[in-house]
């Protein structure tokens, strides 16, 4: 493997600085970065290991009703965490969704963020691959292209956001603080990662040295607790990436909806905030009727990038379904199963 | 002298403390506690780290190789390429037996698949020796791939498997199909597969002069040091391979590989020991695979569901340079009884690296169409599948008319049945919905594998101090063999098995044979049986000839070897203690040799082969199209069952592996370059917990006479036959739905239920 300078910064402060380096590259739990250095796939010429500095592992409760997470709180603990998860079931059904237990135990809520995608093409270095080396050609266009996207891509560039944690808090408005070289700033979850269009290089908002340092939920993020899932289908229960999921929400008053959210994941370079669907449910009563439009909205512009269609029509049935799990109410406890649509079923403990 | 021949007088099995009982892996603490020493975890003195590189094209030719920017790389030592290597004895090219493959070991610069070595960098430090893989920045011509089962125009191969013909036939297909009042025509499609082991291959070589020390995971000590022997032109005596555990192998560790001749090859350039490890991503290529395969069966049945005509045809695929072919169609041999049978294999050639066998080679791919077929006409016909089977039972083997020597496979469709509650199926599809709505699906399939043998040698002594050895090379590769043959070896010694010293897994013991086609326990338990049996008659023979022994002249009579003591037949209070009988003749020990081998008249007399049935259960959610598995049953009859724990692990092992095959398990190749695109363990998925529902082994009562002295047949590749097809049929009964390209993805039944 390529030698690398690790340095372990002693503040945020020194840390931004070491990581605005040309070639350094932030290392939390590293479940991903390792792996895409061990393949070649990132050659960064230093690390900066950002998994010692103080204060990033809380999760704060504020004054106004939102929630404060540490970048370095791990997802495990997270979705763990009891209030959290009553507070944000979608959020903590997404967490328990993602890889397995294991990797959940390191992997932290900002590395979650800034995870590459899983398309082959971009992890296969004899593969072109746009975001890898820009303008070398995408090789997943024209290639094995089933699981890629089917909103908000380019011709330069197929791939997915492979996030579930992403989808609920794009949803929920999350906002992600980060501490630049100019200091801290803030910025929406759902503005941070990028549409490929003619540069899939640049996958997100950020500049060299910036470092997440929180995610915060809005006070509003919390009135959805009564309604809220996240749902995922996947080729296999645990383990692996959405097909295609989705983090539904719902405030219902009096029998209509007061106000609806809905993002999917694994059809986009990032989690896809249906907007369009959102304004169609606002004021209606939660009938699959409705869902059925909301979901026709939210795939409108849909378009396959290769032997993909399918995820096109997955995608309409899984807000139906996310929509209608969320209208029929959190269950008092996280299924065994995360996610799944076969919450309860095979006797399985745990996925 | 008088004859003793406990061969023939297997009483004193009956009374053994040991086959038979459940007990638990004697290896288990080591392993888990991490003391049990697998190759790579070998470190011998100034060690140094061999890494490949490997071709990213699947075919041309590399023009050229950075080695100068690798040798910069602090801690890199040298690079091995095809100019630059130690020179072998015999061209690899060159097939000397029909276990011998072509390997990739730096013979040329020709690029033949994705993944091939084209170098390979040793260094101080396996990062060293990665990042100088890396820094090689291979440059090629790239001619363009050929992909698929449709790459090019298809041939004829002239055997499939091992040796087998490529097509037989039994009565006349065509007219049984003309004169049938149901036909079912059918193609099914499966994936490439690959073995995925959990333990890569590896190897720690040292050269000491002309000798040559070895740690390797193999499934076959004796085949790999004889093709170490010839490649580098050396005596059999002067290499010592050790592979005391492997940590899986499915066939993909049964002959020796290139990556692990390269290791071979390294330690002998540089003059030190060498450690050479595979990259997960680097085993999708040089050590086999299953090959892909297009089935098309052709059934005819009458008015009454008896199969008039079963035509089974296999499109497969093998290398561009090598021979082996799935062979999938001879799946139809053995458990239907049609009056016709035929079955025809032909292939392509791909850039790919030549597919070899993987667990159930031919059995597995062929299993599954044929299941799926079987079940397609079951429906067709109107009648249970189960009833259609039992209707279509063979009391002979359909192709070839001969008997079996044993078939319990009724009693294993009456009692998985039973278990799986089964009579309550309805006949029509998509009729059960459980309380959330999901559909829900029952299947079946049965299951076959046979009762193969190999040859085998062991050694067995029998001390003064009253202890015992038994000494085979044989392989434990996770199925519990330093268990199970010692179990074996402790009744056939007449001792408690913490009496007897087990070795095995080491090239300087006899040769066991291959650990491959489900034979191993069989053949090297028969190896181990006669081995027994010879020193327990060298051990009579000093007692019975002795005045001076309670069993003087008993030979008549004969004796009984038990808990350490040889007691008369006739007269069980009349014997003496081991330690007595070698005291007496002065002797410290006593030791015998004794073989296993097939037994060619029983061959030609009978067909042998375990059997099964699979019962599973799927639920499918009738909108999303997501498919899982919630309930299995596996009723198996496999002759004698020498461990029942490990028996039922190799089962549910296999059951597993059917689901895997059904919904889960696929290569993905890009169409344009012959990559695999899903070269590693997170994308090539294998099932995980939570796929995997309660599974419930059947073990079926079923005594062979036949097959071998101890009546064994394997266990090891039956489970994924039958299971594989009856989780698809189980998807087909839940929704209605028959996909016949596996593994079932949600998009196949997404648009159709």
């Amino acid at each position: 493997m390529k030698p690398f300078d690790y340095f372990r910064p002693g503040t945020v402060a020194e840390a931004v600085v070491a990581a605005a380096q040309p070639g350094a590259s932030y290392l939390a739990a590293g479940t991903n970065l390792l792996d895409l250095m061990k393949g070649g796939v990132s050659r960064p010429d230093r690390l900066v290991d950002v998994t010692h500095l103080d204060g990033l592992d809380q999760i704060e409760r504020l004054a106004d009703g939102g929630v404060r997470i540490g970048a370095l709180v791990s997802n495990a603990d997270l979705a763990h965490d009891a209030d959290f998860a009553k507070s944000y079931p979608a959020v903590a059904e997404a967490l328990l969704s993602g890889a397995s237990a294991q990797l959940r135990n390191a992997a932290t809520v900002g590395g979650n963020l800034l995870q590459r995608t899983r398309c082959a093409y971009f992890y296969d270095t004899a593969s072109r691959c746009n975001k890898r080396e820009a303008g070398s050609g995408c090789d997943a266009r024209d290639g094995e292209n089933r699981t890629h996207a089917v909103l908000g891509w380019s011709e330069n560039c197929i791939a997915t956001h492979p996030s579930d944690f992403c989808v609920p808090l794009v949803a929920l408005d999350a906002i992600v603080e980060i501490e630049g070289r100019n200091g801290r700033r803030e910025i929406a979850l759902d503005e941070l990662h990028r549409l490929p269009g003619d540069t899939p290089e640049r996958e997100t908002a950020f500049e060299p040295g910036d470092l997440v340092v929180a995610v915060r939920l809005p006070p509003a993020a919390r009135g959805f607790a009564a309604h809220a899932r996240y749902l995922k289908v996947r080729d296999r229960t645990s383990y692996a990436f959405a097909v295609v999921s989705a983090a539904a929400a719902l405030q219902i008053e009096n029998g209509k909806i007061r106000e609806a959210r809905l993002a999917l994941g694994g059809v986009a370079a990032k989690a896809w905030r249906a907007r369009a669907a959102e304004d169609v449910l606002r004021g209606v009563a939660p009938t699959v009727a409705a869902f059925q439009e909301a979901a026709r909205r939210a795939l409108t512009d849909a378009k396959p990038s290769g032997d993909n269609a399918f995820k096109i029509e997955l995608a309409r049935r899984i807000v139906v379904r996310a929509l209608s799990l969320a209208a029929a109410g959190t269950p008092a406890r996280i299924p065994a199963l995360p996610a799944s649509p076969f919450a309860s079923t095979s006797g399985a403990i745990h996925a | 002298m008088p004859e003793l021949n406990l061969t023939s007088a297997p009483a004193h099995l009956r009374h053994g403390s040991n086959i038979g009982q459940p007990l638990t892996r004697r290896d288990g603490v080591l392993k888990v506690k991490g003391q049990a020493t697998y190759a790579a975890d070998n470190h011998p003195p100034g060690m140094l780290y061999a890494v490949m590189a490997v071709a990213g094209i699947s075919r041309g030719r590399v023009t050229s190789l950075d080695v100068a920017a690798a040798k910069r790389h602090p801690g890199v030592v040298d690079v091995m390429t095809s100019d630059h290597k130690p020179e072998l004895a015999i061209d690899p090219e060159i097939k000397t037996n029909p276990f011998v493959f072509r390997m990739e070991v730096l013979q040329s610069n020709e690029v033949r698949y994705a993944n091939q070595p084209i170098a390979v960098v040793i260094a101080e430090t396996l990062e060293a020796a990665t990042e100088g893989a890396a820094l090689l920045a291979p440059r090629y011509e790239t001619l363009p791939a050929l992909v698929g089962l449709d790459a090019g125009d298809s041939f004829v191969p002239p055997v499939v498997g091992v040796g087998n013909p490529t097509e037989n036939h039994r009565g006349d297909v065509e007219a049984g199909l003309a004169s049938a009042e149901k036909q079912i025509d059918a193609i099914y499609e499966t994936p490439p597969q690959y073995h995925n082991a959990m333990e890569p291959h590896a190897i720690v070589a040292s050269w000491d002069g002309d000798k040559l020390s070895v740690d390797m995971p193999t499934q076959g000590l004796m085949l790999s040091l004889a093709r170490i022997a010839e490649l580098f032109g050396i005596a059999h005596d002067k290499i010592h391979i050790r592979s005391p555990f492997l940590g899986g192998g499915f066939g993909s560790k049964g002959l020796m590989a290139g990556p692990q001749t390269l290791g071979i090859m390294a330690a002998k350039l540089i003059g030190k020991p060498v450690k050479l490890v595979v990259r997960r991503e680097q085993m999708y290529g040089p050590v086999g695979h299953r090959a892909p395969t297009r089935q098309r069966l052709r059934i005819g049945a009458d008015g009454e569901g008896r199969l008039t005509a079963l035509d089974h045809h296999a499109r497969t695929v093998s290398s561009t340079f090598d021979d082996f072919y799935e062979p999938a169609a001879d799946a139809s041999h053995t458990l239907y009884a049609a009056p016709a049978i035929r079955t025809s294999h032909d292939a392509v050639r791909v850039n790919t690296g030549t597919p070899l066998f993987m667990r159930a080679p031919g059995e597995a791919t062929g299993s599954i169409a044929l299941e799926s077929a079987i079940d397609e006409m079951a429906w067709a016909c109107g009648i249970d599948p189960l009833a259609f089977r039992l209707k279509n039972y063979a009391e002979v083997e359909p192709i070839t008319g001969k008997p079996f020597s044993s078939k319990a496979l009724r009693a294993c469709y009456e009692q998985g049945a039973a278990r799986f509650g089964w009579a309550k199926r309805p006949l029509q599809p998509r009729q059960m919905r459980d309380d959330a709505g999901l559909l829900v699906g029952w299947g079946m399939g049965t299951a076959t594998f046979p009762a193969l043998m190999f040859q085998a040698e062991a050694r067995a002594v029998l001390r003064r101090d009253g202890s015992g050895a038994m000494e085979i090379g044989a392989h434990d590769m996770g199925q519990g063999a330093w268990t199970a043959l010692a179990q074996i070896a402790a009744d056939e010694l007449g001792l408690d098995i913490d009496s007897v010293e087990f070795k095995a897994g080491s090239s300087d013991l006899p040769d066991a044979g291959i650990a491959g086609g489900s034979a191993h326990t069989a053949t090297a338990g028969a190896a181990i049986h006669n081995a027994g049996a010879a020193v327990i008659a060298k051990l009579a023979d000093l007692a019975t000839n002795d005045e001076r022994s309670p069993l003087f002249a008993a030979g008549n009579a004969g004796v009984i070897a038990r808990d350490g003591r040889l007691i008369r037949r006739d007269d069980e209070s009349r014997g003496e203690s081991y330690s007595e009988i070698l005291a007496r003749a002065g002797l410290a020990e006593v030791e015998a040799r004794g073989t296993g081998a097939p037994n060619p008249a029983a061959m030609e007399e009978y067909a042998m082969h375990a059997h099964g049935a699979v019962f599973a259960e799927v639920k499918v959610d009738p909108e999303l199209g997501q498919v899982r598995v919630t309930r299995m049953v596996g009723a198996f009859a496999a002759g004698r069952i020498v461990n029942p724990r490990m028996v039922q692990s190799q089962l549910f092992g296999g059951m597993i592996w059917g689901l895997s095959f059904a919904l889960h398990e696929e290569a993905i190749t890009d169409r344009r370059s012959g990559r695999i695109m899903n070269a590693n363990l997170g994308e090539y998925h294998i099932p995980v917990n939570a796929d995997v529902p309660p599974l419930d082994v059947i073990t079926v009562e079923e005594h062979d006479p036949h097959v071998n002295a101890l009546g064994i047949k394997g266990v090891g590749e039956i489970g994924i036959t039958g299971s594989a097809g009856a989780v698809a049929n189980a998807v087909w009964h839940a929704t209605g739905v028959r996909v016949r390209r596996f593994p079932i993805r949600i998009e196949e039944l997404l648009t159709q239920i």
